[in-house]
């Protein structure tokens, strides 16, 4: 084992700052990192081991323990819930024989939670082994099990028939769906992919690009809404040896599958965009940071960028101008939400935890090893290339004025065709909903669990920046469901979860008002209750990343917006309870100690 | 008018809060001027023998005994205060709360590096002594606390003014010297 292990920190040039991929290629070759690997590399990249295991206690996707010949990640998003995930939960752990969180005795199956894989239109969904499974059914569950049981390799087990769209393809073949519903400047076919480097590029030089993008008005897809051409200015003007260029495919917002879809429908364009920002801001090098759930594309993905080489849109000299030279490369994570913020994932692209770093400095002036580095998401990087290809003036004809162009939204949940839907900015949520088709819906959260969750006096609300701003994800709740327990509590979880505990304020204050809202949930609750969890969601506000600022929001936003549902939760007869019960606190040691507990009560 | 009753207790604390009380110098002699002892370590009365205005506790709660205390405070008292960190937050005690109890007593009487002579791994589970709780808990999630005065422990000149301003009414200052803990 120890020489597998030299030879993949060699293939790395035993360089720590590619610690992350070290560890990804112990973890799939191995199942696991042993601490005799640790100790292997830490010695040859000159690092303490205590530095090699935050790193792998950081991710979720690491392991110092056997996960299984066969691991399942089974993801625990609402709408996997809302579309049978229990079902299919029992059916894991009864015919693999053990609970979730375990690895089988004979160290062949592993059963493990996940977050949002992004396939939210297709659950419930699974990892094994990095093949996506989706729309799993108890059937198909016990199949997979029995062929575990027999040892076939992946290919047989996932044997169904692939998705659309270029999941056909002899280096995808995966069984996940595009589910294009609608088209708009990103999606549609009429664009050939270079065609912006080859003619365009030669004609302008990267001040004129960066005008253009600036005319467009056109701001970050990811969420955070940046302007994107005052962003790539002001990197440009950032002194410093290399200048780097980073496409946060991270995707990690539940519900959000849209890079998913841009990435496997449109991967040339967006590595033609980072190819096109290099241009404008005297960029060496891109790196494509995408998360480790969509492993699946890791081929594919390559063969585009070697094809494009090939093709002479990527290399030296690109298009015949002189000193244009920019490639690209992949980096995969290892599962962990904050590293979308873009810090983080500085971070994390440098083989460290993916903790947020202190602003300023902002990445344009030190990112990535300390240099001059953009980063921008997929669909920003996606959209670029048209506005260059038909200017800016061409772009603000879409959208509105403060939100130009379109926006590629994840729709999901109780509707009937989840998807992903290219549209212009300015269309309110009523409008989506038709779209989308449906129908008794009590309540949308737009934007993920950062976002914002309203009920139906706010769906005349317009989607854009200055309303309600968005990245992308659309989750919709019907009549049906149990807005706290199914959706505000597994948000709340979900950021306790992802939270890096870094600053007390998320580490925290995720923890204590979560366990106020189950207690309210358990019948214990009291009007001041509400109070305190609207007061104390302040608190968060100081954090240092914008994980830890809106981690309350899901309590946040439902209270304000649904707030009939946590008082009809409400005890009216008490001002005082928080829920302590004497009987059920000394029951564990009473139990150990091997005494009956008696009670005086007075 | 009669003077103000004081009670006072430790819970699952160190005694420290109280000897920061007892920090307040000869002021004390000003403060049993000003009110009157009731049940509390400082004057060793150990029930409560009347109604009694403000009482002080120190410590969380890690036991059954600690809960009772905390209640009859709460029954008896018409102004509780949680008094520093453990009372607030658990503080030290608290720092058990991460591990299962059963492997906090397998580890005191059983497993850890210290212990020799418990051959046949007896566990205390007499009748007469407290039910341990699954975790400590501040004060606060067990009865209502009215005030809270932050610190490990509080300084003496917190909790003089704290009484001060309890006792006579008047609002009292908390400059930034008091709430910063850095």
């Amino acid at each position: 084992m120890e020489n597998t292990i030299k030879q993949i920190v060699e293939k790395y040039n035993s360089n720590r700052m590619r610690l992350m991929d070290i560890l990804i290629d112990i973890q799939e070759s191995e199942g696991y990192i042993s601490r005799d690997a640790i100790t292997t590399m830490a010695a040859m990249l000159d690092m303490s081991q205590a530095d090699v295991e935050q790193t792998i206690s950081f991710y979720h996707f690491f392991s110092t323990k056997p996960r299984g010949k066969y691991t399942v990640y089974l993801n625990n998003s609402p709408v996997a819930y809302m579309f049978g995930r229990e079902a299919i939960k029992e059916a894991f752990e009864k015919s693999a024989g053990i609970p979730f969180g375990q690895v089988t005795d004979d160290g062949l199956i592993g059963l493990f939670d996940t977050a949002c894989i992004g396939m939210n239109d297709q659950e419930p969904a699974a990892i094994i082994n990095n093949v996506v499974f989706t729309r799993l059914t108890p059937y198909r569950v016990r199949e997979i099990v029995k062929m575990m049981k027999e040892g076939k390799p992946m290919e047989e087990l996932r044997k169904e028939s692939f998705g659309d769209g270029k999941n056909n393809l002899p280096s995808l073949r995966s069984m996940v769906s595009s589910n294009i519903r609608r088209k708009g400047m990103i999606l549609s076919d009429d664009y050939k992919y270079g065609t912006v480097i080859k003619e365009k590029l030669p004609t302008m030089s990267p001040e004129n690009v960066i005008a253009e993008m600036k005319h467009s008005s056109i701001r970050g897809r990811g969420g955070a809404g940046f302007p994107t051409g005052l962003k790539w200015e002001f990197c440009r003007r950032a002194k410093g040896e290399k200048h780097y260029v980073i496409c946060n495919a991270d995707e990690g917002e539940p519900g959000t599958f849209k890079d998913r879809v841009i990435l496997t429908e449109k991967p040339e364009l967006v590595f033609e965009g980072m190819a096109l920002a290099g241009y404008a801001i005297g960029g060496d090098e891109g790196v494509l940071y995408i998360r480790y759930e969509y492993r699946y594309m890791k081929n594919y993905l390559e063969e585009v960028l070697e094809k494009m080489r090939n093709e002479g849109l990527l290399g030296e000299n690109i298009s015949g101008i002189e000193g244009f030279n920019f490639d690209i490369r992949i980096q995969f994570g290892a599962g962990a939400y904050v590293c979308g913020e873009e810090s983080a994932l500085l971070e994390s692209l440098e083989g460290k935890r993916g903790e947020p770093r202190d602003k300023p400095p902002f990445p344009v002036e030190k990112g990535y090893l300390g240099n001059p580095t953009i980063i921008n998401n997929v669909e920003t990087f996606a959209t670029a290339v048209r506005i260059v290809q038909n200017g800016g003036e061409w772009f603000t004809q879409f959208g509105t004025d403060d939100s130009t162009g379109t926006k590629i939204l994840s729709i999901s949940g109780d509707c009937m065709f989840p998807g992903v839907y290219e549209v212009n900015w300015g269309f309110n949520v009523e409008d989506m909903l038709d779209m989308v088709g449906a129908y008794d819906v009590q309540a949308v959260q737009v934007g993920g669990p950062s976002g914002t969750l309203i009920g139906p006096d706010e769906f005349h609300r317009t989607l854009g920046y200055s309303d309600l701003s968005t990245g992308g994800s659309m989750m919709i709740f019907g009549k049906q469901r149990n807005l706290l327990k199914d959706v505000v509590v597994n948000f709340m979880e979900f950021f306790i979860d992802e939270s890096c505990g870094s600053c007390s304020t998320c580490r925290n204050m995720t923890q204590v008002m979560n366990n106020k809202l189950k207690k309210i949930l358990a019948g214990k609750g009291v009007a001041k209750d509400l109070k305190d969890l609207k007061e104390w969601s302040k608190v968060l506000n100081p954090s240092r990343c914008g994980l830890g600022q809106t981690a309350a929001n899901p309590i946040v936003s439902s209270l304000k917006n649904f707030r009939h549902l946590y008082e009809e939760l409400l005890q009216k007869d008490k001002d005082f309870d928080e829920g302590f019960d004497l009987e059920s606190s000394v029951q564990a040691s009473c139990n150990y100690v091997g005494r009956v507990p008696v009670f005086n009560h007075h | 008018m009669s003077k103000p009753v004081i009670a006072t207790t430790s819970l699952a604390g160190c005694f420290g809060c109280h000897m920061s009380l007892l920090d307040i110098d000869e002021r004390i002699l000003t403060l049993i001027e000003l009110v009157e002892f009731n049940k509390s370590p400082i004057d060793d009365i150990k029930t409560f023998t009347k109604p009694v205005d403000i009482g002080l506790i120190e410590g969380g709660c890690c036991n059954s005994e600690n809960v009772e205390v905390l209640k009859s405070f709460r029954k008896n008292c018409k102004i509780l205060v949680s008094l520093g960190e453990c009372a607030i937050m658990g503080g030290l005690p608290a720092l058990r709360n991460g591990i299962p109890i059963e492997e906090c007593l397998h580890e005191a009487y059983i497993g850890g590096p210290t212990v020799q002579l418990n051959k046949d791994g007896i566990m205390p589970n007499d009748d007469e002594l407290p039910m341990l709780l699954d975790k400590v808990y501040p004060c606060h999630e067990i009865v209502k606390i009215d005030y809270f005065l932050p610190g490990c422990p509080p300084r003496a000149d917190l909790i003089w003014d704290a009484l001060v301003a309890l006792v006579t009414g008047d609002p009292m200052k908390l400059p930034y010297e008091v709430v910063k803990f850095d």
